[in-house]
């Protein structure tokens, strides 16, 4: 495979067996090809299957059919046939996920939250704790919030917290769920500068940005599901 | 593998407590067995960890078979690679001795002797599950419910065991003393590269803790996967209505 990620004729519905089993389809046939640098922007209306795209790739939601092969540590492995164990693993290394919302774990500080993704790849703490601080500053979080658990902060300092986390430790793919919505022009700004960083160190980029403007200034292609 | 499950079959009186379930545990580990009272999983728990014989399959443990391992070894395996967590600590604890003794007995079972260094690392596990260890001269009868079950946690983990089974260990507390004690189990299984197997009624706690679930209802296995597969996107009509049911805050 010469691609990063491949996706080929994906399908995925949802089965509602709670509503009569209703059935909801999502994608059908959908293939997608992301190379090294490149970035894709998702957009259109809600509802539409943007979030659901990033999730299956991040392989929390199940596809039907199809195939999503993804370069992980030299090998071309499937993350809809990969076991838990590899999917975890391919998490760990490969890709890194911006959700919309922060999941926070009660008494975790701040900079521990934006620190574990490395920590999960054996990095040595002061390391770990270094590159958050980094990532923190450059998204204006006070350092005096950096040692409390995000639970008490405001939805913007937690969004911002996430994003600071999905960046930490460099990713070959990088699956960002609307990382700009509700932040101000500021820190919207210097999220696309880590957007570009990541882009100019060689990783590549799914992400939904309801702006055209600035799905536009960081994105080589977009896509309106 | 630390733990490979195959084909287990348990029946009470005719009444199936679990049917055909097969899963696997690698070291590092924590899975959450899900799913409401009477679906199997305390049985299938018990079987596992040899509390209960089981009628067909086979339970592998780092290769060696259960099935056919004789009481002192199976003893020998409780006593220095396995931890068990019981829902009430008073399962778990002597309340007949204090607290200190309560987590040295586990040292001395692995074959510590000195009585200095004993009560020192017994101390320092009450430390870290955040109970005062100028208090480890009084009886676990005198602490609350919440300081109980820490302390089942200590005495379970002071011989650094490599795979701890846990059957609701939040249940019965309240609710912030569950998020401490959620918390300070999740720390210790991440810090110490634990493989866990828990069972709760709880998807919270599932999600806390766990990296894979397994639901069980009937007494089988309706689904398995990844833990935010399983509660995102569940498969199962029984796992849709059991992610449904969750109340949200």
């Amino acid at each position: 495979m010469q691609h990063l990620l491949e996706i080929t004729a994906l399908e995925k519905h949802f089965i509602l067996h709670l509503q009569e089993s209703q059935r909801i389809d999502v994608f059908s046939d959908f293939s997608l090809t992301l190379d090294e640098g490149q970035s894709l922007g998702l957009a259109g209306p809600s509802g539409k299957g943007k979030s659901s795209l990033l999730k299956i790739i991040w392989g929390s939601y199940q596809p039907q059919a199809g195939s999503i092969r993804i370069r992980h540590r030299g090998e071309v492995v499937d993350i809809m046939r990969a076991s838990p164990r590899e999917v975890l693993d391919i998490r760990r290394h490969t890709i890194g996920y911006v959700t919309q919302f922060l999941r926070v774990i009660p008494r975790v500080p701040a900079i521990d939250v934006v620190a574990e993704p490395l920590l999960e790849r054996g990095v040595a703490p002061e390391k770990a704790r270094q590159r958050a601080s980094e990532l923190l500053e450059r998204l204006s979080i006070p350092e005096k919030l950096w040692k409390l658990p995000p639970l008490t902060f405001s939805g913007g300092e937690q969004q911002r917290v996430n994003i600071a986390r999905g960046f930490c430790a460099p990713s070959p793919v990088l699956l960002l769920d609307e990382p700009t919505a509700s932040l101000d022009a500021l820190n919207r700004a210097r999220v696309l500068e880590l957007v570009r960083d990541a882009l100019s160190a060689g990783s590549a980029v799914i992400g939904i940005f309801h702006d055209e403007a600035e799905r536009l200034s960081v994105c080589s292609r977009s896509l309106i599901l | 593998m630390l733990l490979e499950v195959k084909g287990l079959n348990k029946r009470y009186e005719g009444q199936v407590a679990c049917e055909d379930v097969s899963f696997d545990l690698w070291p590092g580990e924590v899975l959450a067995i899900v799913g409401e009272s009477g679906s199997g999983k305390t049985s299938l728990l018990k079987c596992i960890s040899t509390q209960l014989g089981f009628d067909s399959g086979t339970v592998h443990y780092k290769g060696a078979d259960l099935g056919a391992m004789g009481e002192a070894a199976k003893r020998e395996l409780m006593r220095t690679q396995w931890g068990f967590v019981h829902q009430d600590a008073r399962d778990g604890l002597r309340m007949g001795v204090s607290a200190g003794a309560n987590v040295g007995e586990r040292l001395m079972a692995v074959g510590e002797r000195h009585y200095g260094s004993i009560r020192q690392t017994a101390a320092e596990w009450m430390a870290r599950v955040e109970i005062d260890p100028a208090r480890m001269d009084e009886s676990p009868r005198q602490f609350s419910g919440g300081m109980r079950q820490r302390l089942q946690i200590a005495r379970n983990l002071v011989s650094r065991p490599q795979l701890i089974f846990m059957d609701e260990p939040t249940g019965g507390l309240d609710v912030s003393v569950q998020a401490r004690l959620l918390d300070l189990l999740r720390g210790l299984v991440r810090d110490m590269g634990l493989a866990a197997i828990v069972v709760t009624h709880d998807l919270a706690v599932a999600k806390l803790l766990s990296s894979r679930i397994m639901v069980m209802q009937k007494g089988r296995v309706v689904e398995q996967g990844l833990t935010d597969q399983v509660l995102e996107d569940p498969q199962a009509a029984y796992s849709q209505l059991l992610v449904s049911s969750v109340l949200q805050v």
